[in-house]
Parts: structure tokens; sequence; C-alpha cells
């Protein structure tokens, strides 16, 4: 029981990140029905950005994070403007290459300005703790990762629910053109809703520095992939989906890998998308609606 | 008028260049070491990479071969004939070690050392085995260097001085087994390189036989960062060692990870654990009681290596790391063929290699088996505080 517990707690801080990225790819699906597969090398730009912030600025970690979550978020913006916004009436694979594209391009012009090598997270950033309750070993990076993560969706959720930005996204996501009659500036709201899920990312790349204690330019594919299987899993486009399909799969990696065999961990990962695109393709929150024609 | 003179330009400018690199080619063989025109001398190649991306395994190979050569030459040569170095740079390119193989065997060389990476090794055995010379790797550790995979058949002129890498998955469970004296061991291993299954496979089948038992095999693959849940499970099974066959990229957050669950039991692995970065991201009081095998230790205090690292030291005024070991012992185990075929002629040297015994190497005692793989022993490096100590030679 005790084992259990304590692989929930790993499976916990895991799902938190997954479910901070996965908000992201949700979010833009859920305006402009694109898959964005630069998201997660986003987080890879966000978790470089704090690394750079905490060695050569000397930032504190929650400095470095807001740092982090400010370029990127403008690096999202700048990425719809440039590669998406020119595509937006054009096929969807047209944008969907296209974002392929840009993933590669992140990828590699980090390689080439920074070097293919891993780069060690300074330990200094954040000194590790162990706390010992009731025989769990529950370390400080993990509650904050966990604490991090729940409260940046908690903004969200009052951004979202509660501001005007929020309601023009939503709007957006309905119906594009009767928000535009309305007088909703459709390009400033796709805008925000690029900045805020590249925000998030970049929110998980420093965690996920801290936490592994290492970074490098292609951290942000497997994670990605893993954060796209939760929106999918959440059912795309829908915001609590993604948050609770995050969590899902982070569990259900560290109880496979717990309970079962760490080699079958990505496979069952993976395995959840292709369920669940059989058996539901609008995901566990998702209302069957068939598709508009 | 204008599209032909166009025309013209370019086929000059073709020609140019051509000429250009026919011209280069010809100034590629250097010709300022001139043969030996009587066998008053044995000359001895060392095909090494001296530029490129390995660089620095060619460069220290080459130094500790020098100083082999040079110290035998002191002491009189062998067979009462001096032996005469001549290096050629390969550039770290496999095709490039082929040419300077064609270019050596020009040279009347009765053995070649070097190259030092597999690959390159590989360019260079069509050449020394079309012309029956002993080619003697210092550092080539797949395990097709010396045998033909399709066929099985061993190379006859391709030899090597240090073990294959599965070999140190063997070490490391003796090590475990006798020194550390542990009865249980879980393998938590990188299941995505050849190199990692293969150390775990050898690991499990030594462990096993010297009356160990194997726990659970897990395993994690390139580029993983997050391996606490089966860490967590690996410490509900309460094993006395973890081996962790993998490379510093994965095995340093294993480690940090492990230790943060209170896993405390030593932990092993290979020479894939080699690096600086295993410091910076585990630190060092998680990396206390792990070891790892590697080829040699400069810390090493038998005498045989101790006036090695001395005369070493004296000459280069550097550390000999491994390559220059392995560099030095290619050239003396040559010499000890060269005495027991009692001839300067490479086919005769080829059949007394295959043959040696008990060696003296410096890093280790070597004997050849049928696949011209040295059976010797190996290190394990412990990490102390941060800090990279010779523990023990392990011999099997």
């Amino acid at each position: 029981m005790q084992e259990f517990i304590q692989q929930l707690v790993n499976g916990l801080s895991l799902g938190a990140i997954y479910a901070l990225i996965a908000l992201g790819y949700t979010m833009v699906y859920g305006i402009i029905k694109l898959i964005n597969f630069a998201h997660g090398d986003v987080m890879m730009v966000g978790a470089f950005v704090g690394f750079f912030s905490i060695t050569l600025l000397g930032a504190n970690i929650a400095v470095a994070m807001l740092l982090a979550m400010t370029a990127c978020a403008l690096l999202g913006i700048i990425i719809e403007k440039v590669a998406y916004r020119p595509l937006r009436n054009s096929t969807r694979i047209a944008s969907l290459i296209t974002a392929i594209g840009v993933s590669f391009l992140l990828e590699y012009l980090t390689i080439f300005f920074i070097g293919p090598n891993q780069k060690v997270f300074p330990a200094t950033a954040f000194a590790v703790k162990a706390y010992d309750i009731a025989g769990l070993s529950i370390l400080n990076k993990d509650v904050f990762v966990f604490v991090s993560a729940v409260a940046l969706m908690l903004v969200l959720q009052y951004i979202i629910k509660y501001t005007k930005t929020g309601k023009a996204m939503r709007a957006v996501s309905l119906d594009m053109e009767a928000a535009v009659l309305m007088g909703i500036s459709v390009d400033k709201t796709i805008s925000m809703t690029f900045a805020i899920g590249s925000a998030l990312a970049a929110a998980a790349g420093v965690m996920v520095g801290v936490y592994y204690g290492t970074i490098n330019p292609l951290m942000g594919i497997i994670p990605g992939l893993k954060a796209f299987v939760a929106a999918v899993l959440g059912g795309i486009g829908i915001i609590p989906g993604a948050m609770v399909g995050g969590f899902v799969i982070g569990l259900l990696e560290t109880i496979v890998s717990g309970y079962g065999n760490s080699l079958y961990r990505d496979a069952v990962s993976f395995g959840v998308l292709i369920l669940i695109l059989l058996i539901k393709p609008t995901g566990l929150f998702g209302k069957d609606t068939g598709e508009k024609v | 008028m204008l599209g032909s003179k166009r025309k013209k330009i370019a086929i000059l400018i073709t020609l140019v260049f051509m000429f250009g690199i026919i011209a280069g080619c010809g100034q590629k063989a250097p010709t300022t070491q001139q043969p030996a025109p009587t066998q008053e001398v044995i000359n001895v190649g060392l095909n090494v990479e001296l530029s490129g991306g390995v660089a620095s395994y060619g460069t220290n190979a080459k130094d500790g071969a020098i100083l082999a050569i040079e110290q035998i030459n002191a002491a009189g040569g062998v067979l009462g004939k001096q032996l005469n170095p001549i290096v050629r740079d390969c550039k770290s390119l496999a095709d490039e070690a082929m040419s300077v193989s064609a270019a050596l065997v020009g040279e009347k060389i009765v053995a070649q050392i070097g190259p030092l990476t597999s690959g390159n090794v590989a360019g260079s055995t069509p050449i020394m085995t079309e012309n029956k010379i002993p080619l003697i790797a210092p550092a080539a550790t797949a395990a097709n260097v010396t045998v033909d995979e399709k066929t099985g058949v061993t190379r006859d002129y391709i030899f090597r001085v240090c073990f294959i890498d599965p070999f140190q998955g063997t070490l490391m469970a003796q090590f475990a087994a006798d020194n550390l004296k542990v009865k249980t061991a879980v393998i938590y291993g990188d299941t995505s390189s050849d190199y990692a299954k293969g150390l775990a496979e050898y690991f499990k089948k030594t462990f096993t036989e010297k009356g160990g038992t194997i726990l659970a095999t897990e395993g994690f693959v390139k580029d993983d960062r997050d391996f606490r849940a089966t860490l967590t499970r690996i410490k509900g099974l309460n094993p006395e060692f973890i081996y962790v066959p993998g490379y510093y990229q994965e095995v340093a957050p294993l480690i940090a990870q492990a230790r943060e669950q209170g896993i405390t039991v030593p932990i092993g692995g290979p020479d894939g654990w080699d690096s600086p970065d295993m410091v910076t991201v585990a630190k060092a009081d998680a990396l206390n009681n792990t070891y790892f095998t590697n080829h040699y230790s400069s810390q090493d205090t038998d005498p045989k290596v101790v006036a090695f690292v001395e005369a070493f030291k004296a000459k280069y005024n550097k550390e000999p790391d491994g390559f220059a070991a392995l560099g030095y012992d290619s050239v003396m185990i040559m010499v000890q063929g060269l005495k027991d075929a009692q001839a300067a002629d490479p086919v005769k040297l080829a059949e007394a290699l295959a043959k040696i015994k008990n060696f003296e190497g410096i890093t280790g005692n070597m004997t050849i088996d049928a696949n011209h793989n040295p059976i010797k022993a190996g290190v394990i490096i412990e990490f102390k505080d941060g800090k990279q100590t010779m523990n023990s030679r392990i011999q099997p």
C-alpha cells in the first residue's frame, strides 16, 4: 500500500508536467483546429531560457520561470504570426506540416547556437530536500512541480472564465465568423491563445529542468508527444480534458513501470492514443457531435 | 554568344578544379620517411586519428605507442633491430584509414597499430588482410572487429588489446559477487543500445553462475529522464546490488533519483558512466557507493603501471589515459609476438600473436583467445565524494 502511494506521488508530478504541456495543445486546437507539433519544442526553449536566466543573470527559480514564460509567450506569438497565420485559410494538412517544420527549426536552431550536448540545470537554483512522511519519500521538488502546475491551471481557468480575453477565446473557438461579426479581433485572440499556451509550456520546461536536472535541445519531442496523447485522451480542444488527460497519462505510465514492466511504458501510452481514437475519438470529455459538413 | 562564353568559362573552371584535386592527391602521400634500404630496422605503422572527431583518442594512443617503441629501442631493440615508427593520420575517417593502410603497406611494415575506433579499424581491415600484415587495434571494442559477423570466422590478421564491451558485464558481476559479496541484484539497463544489452546479458550469466539471484530485469530507453516508478518497484524488491548498464546521460539522473528514493545499495555500471557530467548531474553524495568497470586507471598502484605513468608524465607532461595505456600495450604485445616468432615477418608475427598467453601489459595480463580477443583484467573505479578512485583490479 505504501509503495502504491509512493507511485501515486511519482505519477502526480509527472502528470502535472504532461498536463501543462497538454493545455497548450488543446487551447490551440480548440481555437484554430491545428495540432501544433512545435509545442514540445517551445517547452524546450522555455527550459533553456530558464537555464540561462539562472546561470547568466543569476535569477532565482521564480524569476527564471517568469522570464521563460514571457520569452515563450512572445515566441508563441511570433510562430503563429510567421508560420500559421498565412496558412489560416489553406488546408489543415498544410498547417500541420508547417508545424512539424517549425518543430525541427526550433530544435536545430538550438543545436546550432547552443550545441547538441545536454546542459546541467544548476543545483543552486533549487536545493532538493527529501521529507520522510509516514515512510513515503516526498521531495520538495515534487511539491514545487505539483503546486505550481495546479496554481497555473487555476490562473488559466480564471482567465478563460472571467476575463474579456477568455470570453473572446471561447467565442472564437465556438464560431470564428460569428465572433468577428460581434466585433472580436480574431487575430488578437489567436495570438493571446498562443501566448498563454506557450507560457504554460515554458513553465513546464523549467519544471523539467529542476526536476530531472538536465536539459537538451531534443528534450521536447517525447514529452510533447505524450502531452499530445494526454490532450487527445481528455478530448482535444477541451481544457479540463487536457488537465485530466495529463494526470491520467502520468499515473498510467507510473503504474505500468511500477507494477507491469518498464519496457511497456511507452507502448501503453501510445496504445491509449490508438484505443481512444478507435473507441471515442472525441476523448473522455468530448461530446459526440458528429462531423460538421 | 554569351551563353557559349559562359559554358567555356565553366569548363575551364571545372578543369582547374580537377587539376587541383589531382595535384592535391599527389601531395597527400608524404615521402619524408625513407624506408630503410636493408632490414636493419623493423618498420611499425601507426595508423591513428590525429585530427577529426576522435583526435584525442589517436593522439594519446600514439603517445603511448611511441613511448613503448623508445623504451624498446633504448633497451637494444627486438631481434637485434631497432623499431622504426611510421606515424600517419587517418583523420578519424574510415576511408582515410584504408588509404593510410595502403600507404603503410608500401613502407614494408611488420604490423600496424591502430586505428582507435571500431569503424576506422573496419575501414583498414580489408587492406591488412589482403596483404597478410597484422593489425593491432588498441581500443576497438565492437565484437565484429576481429570476427566476421556473417560467417563467425576469426579474421586472421586482426587483433586487439582491449576487452570487448560485454565483457565488462562479466567483470562487474565478479566484483559484485566476490568483492561486495552480494547475493541478489536487479538489472536496470538501457534497452535501446546493443552495448548495454550485451553487458546486461554477460552480467546475468556470470552473476547467476556465481550463485547470485537476479530479482528482476528492468529497462529504460535513450533520453528517458524519469525513472522513479521503476525505482520504487526496485526498492520494494530489496536487492543488495543494482546493475545499470547504460550511458551517463540517463544513468546520472537515474542514480540521483534512486538515492532520493532512499535506495542506498551499491550501484554498478560500465565505462559508459565515465564522464564529468556524472558528478555535476547526480551530485557527489548520490554517487557514493557506486562503481564502474574500465580498461585502466592511472591511479593503479601496480608497479608496472606506476612506472608507465611516471615515464609518460616525464615525456609528455600529462596524465596517460586509457588510450595511451592501450597504445603502449599494443606495441608491447607486438614486441612479444616478434620475440616468439623469432622473425620480423608479418605472417609469422600473426601466428605468434594468436598464441600469446599471460602477456603482462599495463592494462592487465592478457591471453589471446580463439576470437583474437584478450582475456584480461579490468579495473573497478569507485566514486568517492565526487572523485573517481581506483577500487580494485579484477582478474577473470
